[in-house]
């Protein structure tokens, strides 16, 4: 790997892990928001009101900054990817393009609304707004999916004699069969984000004995939206993530459940170390014959591992592959575990009281961000050495011209500024928390220049 | 009309567009710390702008999305080569955008203070390298035979074969789109303001465009040396002159209005300057995207760049509904916002 290669692939998985960050939360509230915003308008209950205007705050803040990290991701595909963009912009600059002219206008303008326009549009235009901006962010998530799920799954294309791809149906390439079940996960994966981050911050306030009345709401909000988040996460958007998988991407499959050698009655291995020597996994925790069950539904199936495939087509990081889908999948079983027990405690009417409840609630929130990093690398780390899915090697696809030094300069200056977004960030956002839901009644917003 | 031309004016037009749009957001930024001096004006300041700068920055993004749609060819090689320069549009967007979603979370003034600079300076730089790019789109590039380059951020400063991003022409360039839009920004903010920032923004914006005036002279007759094929252009095809006039007309018609004290008209007669100019630009390059500077054989055209016919169709048809939808509801949104600032929902309601 020449080094200006490894520094664009760093540069590219810094910068977009670190983007994601926020458009995870964003649309996440935008259909929590949005839930508040109408129970406020239909039945004029001005507590409602109150939790949608704070939580308006909250996205408008992660907005600003999915934003901001947003723009380097569109330049970076000419910049960083010149022979990419030139092999794939015929077919995924159409999903770009739509992202822009259907998704961003729509986000951004309708932001504005409802930050500055309660009082000049009236409430049923500020309800309309919080529609909107469901609407616009869930159909980014949409249509920069339908890209990615075009690169793990290439569908709807020719190859000119230029050896570039030219899409053959726009219908096809926005019912690519990859597309539904990837968005399905993604977007169960930002809502659980999203319900975590209400639950942990109403959590906060009932432990501290603050704000009661928010606090159950959010509270309440969060767990029921968790729990189903998170049941979904599990079955059937992931379940039939992994199905997919292992039809069209055996290697894939193979790598990241730490699957060496081909056999029937395949085990799951539930813990334990790749052994990159030895090809076997070291101190090995597995269900047995489990995942031939799951991908086949039957205990004895053959599941193909990856010694049968030849070593240069294994994705270059298994291990960290391997932990990153791990990752994922424990933190969803713990998810699961913990958002039913508290979904429990909240129907029989016990789960405002249950300190140590609230206390997991609380500190629990940081993990869906982790567990969705996790599953992009496993997503993309698990694609390699394809940037397009057997058509397109990542080894080809850079700027010829931009040299390491060029890379590195800009991934440092990345690294810097990102760092600085990081911690602005994260003092914000407790700011917002700290002040509380009741002393943001007046107009002031975050995003808001003014008052 | 052949598809690729019309998607070169559509592409022509989303950064026309953006650069009127967002150009009084820079312009405003530009001049920000000059006529709002006091912590309630600068609020008055923001709020002008505070509902709209968001969409009208989405032109930027779109039109990359559009143009890497149309001639992905031509977004690869341009993006991959002003790779430095870009990286750093980049970090002051970056900046550009916080500044503005930030400065008011706090009433601490070092708080403020510093995200005004920001805002102030990431304006300037914004519009210097915007301008630069313009500048460089113009004069053209060292492609080579495989259709990619890469241009240093300086070499000699002379615009050459091999030329730097920054020479004396895209310098000038540089800080005519400086002025151009400083005036554009000041006669925006004299539309939604009042009292002492509109007075202090009408003496930027008289000042401003007789500078705007001037640089402009001088560039005019630089082109012709710096970038041949533009004369050639229209030597060729004459009727496009319509497009230099027409800018030229709309700068004189905003010195008139000035003088009548129509704020507006000003406005929108700027804006008219500014998107003929750009039309100018595009009507003597055409039918280039990106010139070669060594071997013109080498240029990039939007007929060697293009996508397929198919999704250059398929493209429009789902173009004109989006954009469609997008004009009307931003004209809506416009409409709403309408009128001066209004300094009652800002006094005393400090936090
Ligand atoms: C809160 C986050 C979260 C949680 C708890 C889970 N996932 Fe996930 N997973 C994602 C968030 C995510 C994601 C970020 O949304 C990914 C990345 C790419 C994608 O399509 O979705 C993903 C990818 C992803 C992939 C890779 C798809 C590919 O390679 O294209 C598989 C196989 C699964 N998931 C399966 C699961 C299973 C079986 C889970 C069991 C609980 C699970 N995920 C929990
Ligand atoms: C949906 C839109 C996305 C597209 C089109 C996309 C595309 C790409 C491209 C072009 C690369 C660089 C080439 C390569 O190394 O393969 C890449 C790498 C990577 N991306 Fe994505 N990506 C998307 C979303 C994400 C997200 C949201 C994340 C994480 C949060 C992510 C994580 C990564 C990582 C970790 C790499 C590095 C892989 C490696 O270098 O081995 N991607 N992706
Ligand atoms: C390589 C992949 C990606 C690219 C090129 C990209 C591009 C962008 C751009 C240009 C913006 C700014 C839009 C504006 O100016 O208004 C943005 C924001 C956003 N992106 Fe991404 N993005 C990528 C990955 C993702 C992924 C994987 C998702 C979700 C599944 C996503 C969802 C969003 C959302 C919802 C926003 C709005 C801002 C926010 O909610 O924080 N993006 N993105």
């Amino acid at each position: 790997m020449t080094s200006a290669l490894f520094y664009d692939r760093l540069q590219f998985a810094v910068t977009v892990i670190f983007h994601y960050l926020f458009p995870q939360l964003t649309m996440g509230l935008a259909l929590l928001i949005f839930y508040l915003k109408s129970r406020a308008y239909w039945t004029h209950d001005a507590h409602y009101d109150q939790a949608g205007h704070f939580w308006t705050k909250i996205f408008a803040l992660s907005f600003a900054f999915g934003v901001a990290t947003g723009i380097p991701m569109e330049f970076q595909f000419g910049m960083n990817w010149a022979k990419f963009s030139t092999f794939a912009g015929g077919v995924i600059g159409q999903t770009l393009a739509m992202e822009g002219i259907f998704a961003f206008f729509l986000e951004s303008t309708f932001l504005g609304v409802l930050l500055f326009g309660k009082k000049k549009f009236g409430p049923f235009i500020h309800w309309m707004a919080a529609l909107m901006l469901l609407l616009g962010s869930w159909l980014s998530g949409l249509f920069v999916i339908a890209t990615n799920a075009w690169m793990q799954h290439p569908v709807s294309y020719t190859i000119d004699h230029d050896g570039a791809v030219h899409v053959t149906s726009l219908w096809g390439l926005l019912t690519n069969p990859w597309l539904f079940w990837q968005f399905s996960h993604v977007m169960t994966a930002a809502v659980a984000t999203g319900s975590f981050v209400m639950a942990a911050v109403g959590a906060y306030y009932l432990l501290s004995g603050i704000h009661l009345d928010s606090a159950k709401t959010f509270v309440r909000t969060g767990v029921v939206a968790g729990a189903g988040a998170s049941l979904l996460l599990l079955f059937p958007t992931g379940h039939h993530e992994a199905l997919q998988v292992f039809e069209h991407q055996p290697i894939k499959g193979a790598a990241f459940e730490g699957h060496f050698y081909t056999e029937a009655g395949a085990d799951l291995v539930l813990l334990g170390q790749p052994n990159m020597d030895t090809l076997t996994i070291d101190n090995p925790l597995v269900a047995p014959q489990m995942l031939s069950f799951i991908i086949h539904k039957h205990f004895g199936a053959e599941i193909k591992g990856l010694t049968d495939f030849p070593r240069e087509q294994w994705p270059d990081t298994m291990p960290l592959l391997y932990y990153a889908y791990h990752m994922m999948v424990g933190l969803g079983t713990i998810f699961l575990s913990l958002m039913l027990t508290a979904l429990v405690l909240l129907w029989r009417g016990h789960l405002f009281q249950a300190r140590w409840m609230l206390w997991a609630l609380m500190l629990i929130a940081p993990f869906p961000y982790i567990a969705t990093t996790a599953g992009w690398m496993t997503a993309e780390l698990g694609r390699q050495p394809w940037l397009v899915y057997g058509l397109f090697r990542t080894a080809e696809g850079n700027s010829p011209l931009v040299g390491s030094g060029n890379v590195l300069f800009s991934l440092l200056g990345f690294l810097g500024l990102y760092l600085f977004l990081g911690l602005l960030f994260l003092f914000l956002f407790f700011e917002i928390i700290s002040r509380g839901p009741a002393a943001l009644s007046g107009t002031r917003s975050i995003s808001e220049p003014m008052s | 009309m052949s598809i690729d031309i019309l998607w070169f004016v559509i592409v022509v037009t989303m950064f026309a567009v953006y650069a009127v749009l967002d150009g009084f957001n820079l312009g405003t930024g530009m001049v920000y710390l000059f006529v709002a001096r006091t912590d309630l004006e600068r609020r008055v300041v923001m709020k002008a702008i505070g509902p709209v700068w968001k969409g009208n920055e989405v032109w930027l993004v779109a039109g990359g999305g559009v143009l890497f749609l149309a001639f992905p060819k031509a977004f690869a090689a341009g993006f991959s080569g002003f790779y430095l320069a870009l990286n750093m549009v980049l970090w002051v967007l970056i900046m550009r955008g916080l500044s503005i979603a930030l400065r008011s979370h706090f009433p601490n003034s070092l708080w403020r203070d510093f995200w005004d600079t920001v805002f102030a300076s990431s304006s300037v730089l914004l519009a210097m390298v915007l301008g630069a790019a313009v500048g460089n789109i113009i004069r053209g590039v060292p492609l080579a035979g495989d259709g990619y380059f890469f241009v240093p951020l300086w070499t000699t400063f002379m615009p050459g074969p091999t030329p730097g991003i920054l020479d004396w022409f895209t310098v000038l360039m540089g800080l005519l789109t400086v002025a151009i839009l400083a005036v554009h920004g000041a006669n925006y903010l004299m539309i939604k303001t009042d009292a002492v920032i509109h007075s202090r923004a009408s003496r930027i914006a008289v000042a401003g465009g007789w500078v705007v005036v001037l640089l402009t002279l001088v560039l005019m007759s630089t082109l012709p040396f710096v970038q041949p094929v533009l004369r050639h252009t229209y030597d060729t095809y004459p009727l496009g002159s319509i497009l230099p006039m027409l800018s030229v007309t709309a700068l004189a018609g905003a010195l008139y209005f000035r003088r009548v004290g129509k704020e507006t008209a000003v406005f929108f007669s700027w804006a008219l300057f500014i998107l003929g100019g750009l039309g100018s630009v595009a009507w003597g390059l055409f039918p280039n995207l990106l010139i070669a500077t060594e071997d013109p054989t080498h240029s990039l055209t939007i007929y060697n760049t293009a996508a397929s016919p198919y999704g250059l169709q398929v493209g429009l048809v789902w173009f004109s509904i989006g954009i469609t939808m997008v004009i009307a509801y931003t004209t809506w949104v416009y409409l709403g916002f309408r009128g001066k600032v209004d300094r009652s929902s800002i006094e005393g309601n400090y936090e």
